[in-house]
Order: C-alpha cells, then sequence, then structure tokens
C-alpha cells in the first residue's frame, strides 16, 4: 500500500457517513493547510473539536489575568496564543499592556525562571495553560520552584485534560464516528487511554503524526475502522504505548485533578489539573474560575466545538465577528475552528449535521 | 558630546546643532543637505513616484540589519514597485530621551551606507526628541523618477501571467523574533534594496505587469491584496514557494507559516507567461535576486483569490494575514 | 496545540540539552527522558517529552502496516 491508495480510498469511500472529529490544534491547522477537506470523500467529514487550551479557556480566567496584571508588582508570562483572548469583557493582555501592565512573551514556560532572578522585586506569574503536552513543562517549573525555593514566580493555571472531554461529548450526543487522537498529547499519556471510551462507545481513534501524509493515513485508517471501539497508533514514532510515564509522574507529584471549566461547555468532571494543596502557595488564584460569560448571546462557540455546528453556519460568523473583533474564543488564536475555517475559506462540501 | 539623548537634543539650541553636525550631517552629507535650507530644491521629472513610511522596530539592530538599514530599503522598494528611478529621501526622527547616542551614530551610518547603496541622496531631515525609554522611530520619504511609458501598477495583472517571487521568504521575521524569543539561530534579516532587479528587469526589456515589495503580512498577504486589485484568481504551488530549511524549522518550533512571515528585501513580479523564463533569469543574476521563483500564475478573472495547490495534492484557499501572527506554542 | 518539533540533542549538561532544528537551537530540559548527543528528540515549549525511534525508518510504511491493508 502507498500514499497514492490511501488518496484514492479516501476520495472514492462510498461507506457509512462519517465524521471524524480532531481535538488537537495543530491538526486543525494542518487539515487546513495542507488542502485535505477537498481530499475527501462526500462521505467523510472533518469536524474540530475542543483541541485549542485557548480557546477553552474560561473568561473568569482572563479576567483574573487581567486583574493581576493591574498590579504594577506583578509581570505577566506567557505564550503568544492567549495575547488576544478576551475576557467577559473586549479587554485582553494586549490591551491590558497599552495600559501600561507588564506581559513577557516566552517561547518556554522555563524562561521565566530567568527573568525573576533579574528582576526579584517583581512577582511573575506564568499563564499556564494547556493540555497534557504542556502540563509536564509546568511541573519542571514548579519543581525548579520548589527545589531552589524561588519566592517570586507562582501559576494561574487552567490546566486540562483529553480523555475526560472527549467522554464528556460523546455522552452529550455529539455527532461523531471516529477521533483523530491528538498527537502531541498521546507523547505523554501513551495510547491505551482512549481505549475505554473507544469500547464504551464502539467509536475508532487514530493518533496521528502532524505531516500531511501523516494525517491523510491516520483518516484512512480510521475510516476502515468505521463502527469498531478499537486504537490504533498512526504516529509510532514518537508515541508510545505508555507514553512518557516519567512525565506523568512528576505531573502527579505537583497536581491534582480538578473538575476544570471549558469555555462554552461548562464543568466537565475530572477534565483538568490543579496544584496539589501543599504546592497551593505557588497559585496565583486558579480555583473556582469557572464562570463563562459570552461576550456576544449569539455566539455558538460551543456548538461549534462540540461538533454540533460548523463554524461557517454561526450567524456571527465573518460578518460580526472576525480576527480582528472576535466574538467568541474560537476565532480568536490561528488554531481556533472558526479562525481556522475563516482564514482558510474553509467551506465542506456536505455535511451530516 | 553626552551618551545619551537628553531633552534638550530636542530643544533647537546648541545641542540640537551639534547633534546635527555630529551625527547626520556627517554620515548623510551631500550638496543639497549642506545648504542647510528650510527645504531643498532639487532637481525634477515629468512624472514622480512618492511614498511614505515610518519605522518601529524591537530591537533596533538585528542580525542581518537595522532600523536604519531598514527604513532606507522600506522606501527605495517602495519606489522601485512603479518603476520609478529612486532619487531623494527624507527621514525625520524621533528619539526618546535617553537613547544610546553610539547606536544612534551607527543607524546613522547604516542608512547612509544603504542610501549610497541605492543611488539615493537623503535630502532634507527632521528631529524630535519625547519622553521615553530610548527607543528611536523613523519616518521616511521618498522620491522617484518614473521613465516615460512606464506602467507597473497592482491592477495590470492579467489571466496567463507567471508569478515570481524574488528570493526565500521568512527571513527577516525570524532573525527579528529570535532575538525576543531565545532561540539560538543565524538567520539573517533580508532588508534590501531592490534597485539592481528592477533597473535589470526594465532594462531587459521584460513587460513587467506588477511588482510589489513583501513586507508585513508575508507572501501570502501580499499576493491576495494582488489578487483583489487585479480582479483574478492566483494559483500558486506549495513546493514551489522558497524558504529555506533552517527558517521552516525556526517557523516549526513556534507554529507560525513563512507564507505570513514579513520580509523586508523581497518583490513579486507578475509578467507575461513567455516572458516568464527571461525575466527569472535576469532576477536571479541580479544582486539580492538568486534563489528566485516561478510560483504560479493568474488564472482567471474573479473577485480576487488566492488558492494554493499543497504537496499533498489538496487545494488550499489563502486570504491576507488575520490577526497579529503571535507565535504559539501550547 | 502543542507545538512539537522533532530535534537533534548537540550537546547535554545538568538538566538541559542543546537541540538543533536544522540550525536553530533551543536549551531544553531533559527531565523525563534519558538521551545522548546525537539522539533525535521531541521538543516542546523547551522541553523534551520523548526520544525518537530510528530516525531513518521508514514513517510511512509502519502507519500503512497499522491500517492492516
Amino acid at each position: 500500500m502507498d500514499l497514492e491508495e490511501v488518496k484514492e480510498g479516501l476520495k472514492k469511500y462510498d461507506g457509512p457517513e462519517m465524521n471524524i472529529m480532531e481535538v488537537c490544534g495543530s491538526h486543525t491547522g494542518s487539515i487546513a493547510k495542507n488542502g485535505i477537506p477537498g481530499m475527501l470523500s462526500d462521505k467523510i467529514h472533518l469536524l474540530s473539536g475542543p483541541g485549542c487550551p485557548v480557546c477553552v479557556t474560561p473568561s473568569s480566567y482572563v479576567d483574573k489575568l487581567l486583574d493581576l496584571a493591574k498590579d504594577p508588582h506583578n509581570c505577566i508570562v506567557t505564550f503568544g496564543d492567549l495575547i488576544r483572548v478576551p475576557g467577559s469583557t473586549k479587554n485582553n493582555l494586549s490591551s491590558a499592556r497599552g495600559e501600561g501592565a507588564r506581559v513577557e512573551m516566552v517561547y518556554s514556560p522555563m524562561d521565566t525562571l530567568d527573568l525573576a532572578a533579574k528582576d526579584p522585586d517583581t512577582t511573575f506569574i506564568f499563564a499556564a495553560v494547556g493540555f497534557e503536552t504542556t502540563t509536564p513543562v509546568y511541573a519542571l517549573l514548579v519543581d525548579e520552584i520548589v527545589r531552589n525555593n524561588i519566592k517570586n514566580i507562582k501559576l494561574l493555571t487552567a490546566i486540562k485534560t483529553m480523555p475526560e472531554v472527549i467522554r464528556y461529548l460523546m455522552e452529550s450526543g455529539a455527532p461523531i464516528d471516529g477521533f483523530i487522537a491528538p498527537g502531541h498529547v498521546s507523547v505523554v499519556t501513551g495510547t491505551h487511554i482512549y481505549e475505554p471510551i473507544a469500547q464504551d462507545f464502539s467509536i475508532p481513534f487514530g493518533v496521528a503524526g502532524f505531516k500531511g501524509p501523516e494525517l491523510l493515513a491516520a483518516i484512512y485508517g480510521i475510516v476502515r475502522e468505521y463502527g469498531h471501539g478499537i486504537v490504533r497508533n498512526f504516529y509510532p514514532s514518537v508515541v508510545k504505548e505508555d507514553g512518557n510515564p516519567e512525565a506523568r509522574a512528576l505531573i502527579d507529584k505537583y497536581f491534582e485533578k480538578y473538575d476544570a471549566a471549558w469555555r462554552g461547555m461548562g464543568q466537565v468532571k475530572g477534565s483538568g489539573k490543579i496544584l496539589r494543596e501543599e504546592y497551593r502557595y505557588l497559585d496565583a488564584g486558579s480555583l473556582g474560575l469557572d464562570a463563562d460569560r459570552k461576550a456576544n448571546p449569539a455566539c455558538c462557540c460551543d456548538k461549534v466545538l462540540m461538533g454540533k455546528m460548523r463554524p461557517y453556519d454561526c450567524p456571527l460568523y465573518g460578518k460580526v465577528c472576525t480576527p480582528m473583533n472576535p466574538q467568541g474564543a474560537c476565532m480568536v488564536s490561528t488554531e481556533g475552528s472558526c479562525f481556522s475555517y475563516l482564514a482558510n475559506h474553509r467551506v465542506d462540501k456536505s455535511s451530516k449535521l | 558630546m553626552e551618551d545619551k539623548i537628553l531633552m534638550a537634543h530636542g530643544s533647537g539650541g546648541s545641542a540640537t546643532g551639534e547633534l546635527i553636525d555630529e551625527i547626520f550631517d556627517r554620515e548623510f552629507s551631500n550638496k543639497t543637505l549642506d545648504e542647510m535650507e528650510d527645504s531643498a530644491v532639487v532637481p525634477g521629472a515629468g512624472k514622480i513616484a512618492m511614498t511614505t513610511d515610518s519605522f518601529v522596530v524591537t530591537p533596533p539592530e538585528f542580525r542581518g540589519g537595522d532600523i536604519g538599514r531598514l527604513c532606507v530599503c522600506g522606501t527605495v522598494n517602495d519606489l522601485l514597485m512603479r518603476g520609478a528611478v529612486p532619487k531623494y529621501l527624507t527621514c525625520g526622527f524621533i528619539l526618546e530621551e535617553g537613547l544610546d547616542i553610539a547606536l544612534l551614530k551607527r543607524v546613522v551610518k547604516s542608512m547612509a551606507v544603504t542610501a549610497k547603496e541605492a543611488g539615493v541622496d537623503i535630502v532634507a531631515g527632521d528631529t524630535k526628541v519625547v519622553n521615553g525609554n530610548g527607543e528611536l522611530y523613523i519616518n521616511t520619504a521618498g522620491v522617484g523618477f518614473v521613465p516615460d511609458g512606464t506602467d507597473i501598477a497592482a491592477g495590470n495583472a492579467e489571466v496567463g501571467d507567471a508569478i515570481i517571487v524574488s528570493g526565500n521568504v521568512g527571513d527577516h521575521h525570524a532573525a527579528i523574533l529570535s532575538e525576543r524569543m531565545n532561540i539560538a539561530t543565524d538567520i539573517q534579516s533580508d532588508n534590501a534594496p531592490l534597485v539592481d532587479i528592477v533597473r535589470n528587469l526594465i532594462d531587459g526589456g521584460i513587460d513587467i505587469h506588477t511588482l510589489r515589495d513583501v513586507t508585513r503580512g508575508g507572501l501570502a498577504t501580499v499576493l491576495k491584496e494582488l489578487s483583489g486589485q487585479s480582479h483574478k484568481t492566483f494559483v500558486i504551488e506549495e513546493n514551489k514557494i522558497p524558504v529555506t530549511k533552517k527558517v521552516a524549522d525556526f517557523a516549526g518550533l513556534l507554529g507560525l507559516d513563512p507564507l505570513y512571515m514579513g520580509n523586508e528585501g523581497k518583490l513579486v513580479a507578475i509578467v507575461p507567461a513567455e516572458e516568464a523564463e527571461h525575466a527569472l533569469d535576469i532576477i536571479r543574476h541580479s544582486e539580492y535576486g538568486e534563489n528566485a521563483t516561478i510560483i504560479g500564475k493568474v488564472t482567471e478573472e474573479s473577485d480576487g483569490r488566492l488558492i494554493e495547490t499543497t504537496e499533498l495534492g489538496g487545494e488550499r484557499e489563502l486570504d491576507i494575514l488575520q490577526g497579529e501572527g503571535l507565535p504559539r506554542i501550547c | 496545540m502543542c507545538v512539537a518539533l522533532p530535534g537533534k540533542v548537540i550537546e547535554v549538561r545538568d538538566r538541559k540539552a542543546t537541540v538543533d532544528f536544522n540550525g536553530n537551537r533551543v536549551d531544553a530540559r531533559t527531565g523525563f527522558v534519558d538521551i545522548a548527543p546525537g539522539d533525535y528528540v521531541l521538543v516542546h515549549a523547551g522541553c523534551i517529552l520523548q526520544k525518537l525511534t530510528e530516525q531513518d525508518a521508514d514513517e510511512m510504511n509502519e502507519i500503512f502496516t497499522e491500517i492492516g491493508a
């Protein structure tokens, strides 16, 4: 078998109609970048799920961050993703910076250590947003803080976990017949975590890489397993069945399960992490940031994230809601479902929804 | 002279005079400027091209260039894109109190060197000092002479035309960002005046329909804008877009797309298909054009669409840069 | 989500490694994986998450095998 056969198989597929959801923003981006939707049969539909950590962070979290940013003794440290995400008002970290707040954009949370060492009178608050892939990095940062008794770094966490929210989607009746499992999350978690969900709902999971051919092959593999509760690893060069146990051990040392709130979906049981009580002194106030206020009541981010609506079927899409004036989180980050559809003029030929 | 810019340097008194004499006039000196009149009086032409641009960049010096070289290149390139021969530049400096004078000297020297390379005279200038954190901003205006019969414009693309990009994309953006993001690399900014490329294309008799410098927003943004201005569909091929492996991996580390990364020494040329290979050859033999590539063509009338055929075999419709192009990680 | 890229380990010291990505170098934390210079690793946000299996392996072939066609 080769890639050409995969392409032909996907183009000519004439089996049962199938909705396949990706729950990783980088997959969303890669699917658009490679032009994959147009390469599939009309019977295969790709849906973008809650795979962008920035997009699922509730508005109260951003509000808290903006509140902390007002204190001149604080400096917010963040990935670029979060800078433009609005809270319950239009304000975001970019506008806070315009009003004099200190906001540093970094490549690695570990860069906070240098910032903190150089400026001991400032408290550096890392906006710790992310899924299982990024949590080990936060655990390493906490480990450094604890080992060296660093006084001026804290974390404001909105850490999410994938299996719980995938189960939640299925239990809420999301019309999904298969999942492209997130490649880099699986590097940490391993592939086995999807098995109970696959079996309970008789749907296939395919762990996929990020290059065009890898994704296409994974989609083909998922399509062939229609109706089967099975987990397949189509990213074996990087993802091991048991993931990275050392990383998980360090996460467990510092973090515990938490009923995290997801933008548009509310609290989902056990779907997040928070610092353990003995390390909670490093937390800048993450507990109870569950409230989520829609900036625009007509925003359909929740339905989009759950695979119940295509981005372009939202009445605000591209009209009131644009990347420069986002009404909901899916339009903020380049990997948000709505952003990705808009930036790529993506219209799916047909829809099972 | 002091080490730092003081408010007094903007007073109009002796400190201002010292600044002009010791820094600006020393580097920019030419017959017109040396007259120190309120405005420069220079020879003209039948048709002139005019442009203005403001430059703000952090850090002000980066691998491969600095804000001084950047502002001359940016202005000269804007003139060239209409087929003009760049002639005169003016520059306005906004200096923040506390600016390191040694840095200012290096920037001014770099402007002078780049102006000489591009064949333009800096004929007028101004300086103001404001409160702040020691940064500097430069506004430039440029004048060029447009030869009779030249008609190079954004709306001139015709169905069937070939689209050429003059070299690798993304380098400038990567060079700037690497300094801010703690990623060690030797990627150099591409900031360069494109005088040689444009002059050789015109002298070579190429019927150039459109030229556009590929700056902020990157190649995709520029092509999408041109497709709209000419009411045509442009189709480009993903595997023809020139990007070095180094820049591609840099972009990969930060979740960026080289198609949307800024450049400061690249142009897009749209020329008739039958002249495309000749034009490509001319660009490749011109200074700063050695990696030029034909990346696609103008296919049909439309309201302005940009389509990329992907290496995988799919199609992707591209738009202008949405948002700010910030790095994403998590 | 989760931008991560494979790179080559150049140098290991203390709990850090210099990882090269086609000429771009990042200081990454080692913490979770035993690595040596020359290894290919997956780096996310300045942290090594996994060592890659043989770089020369035909990745696509492995995937086709997994598809089982």
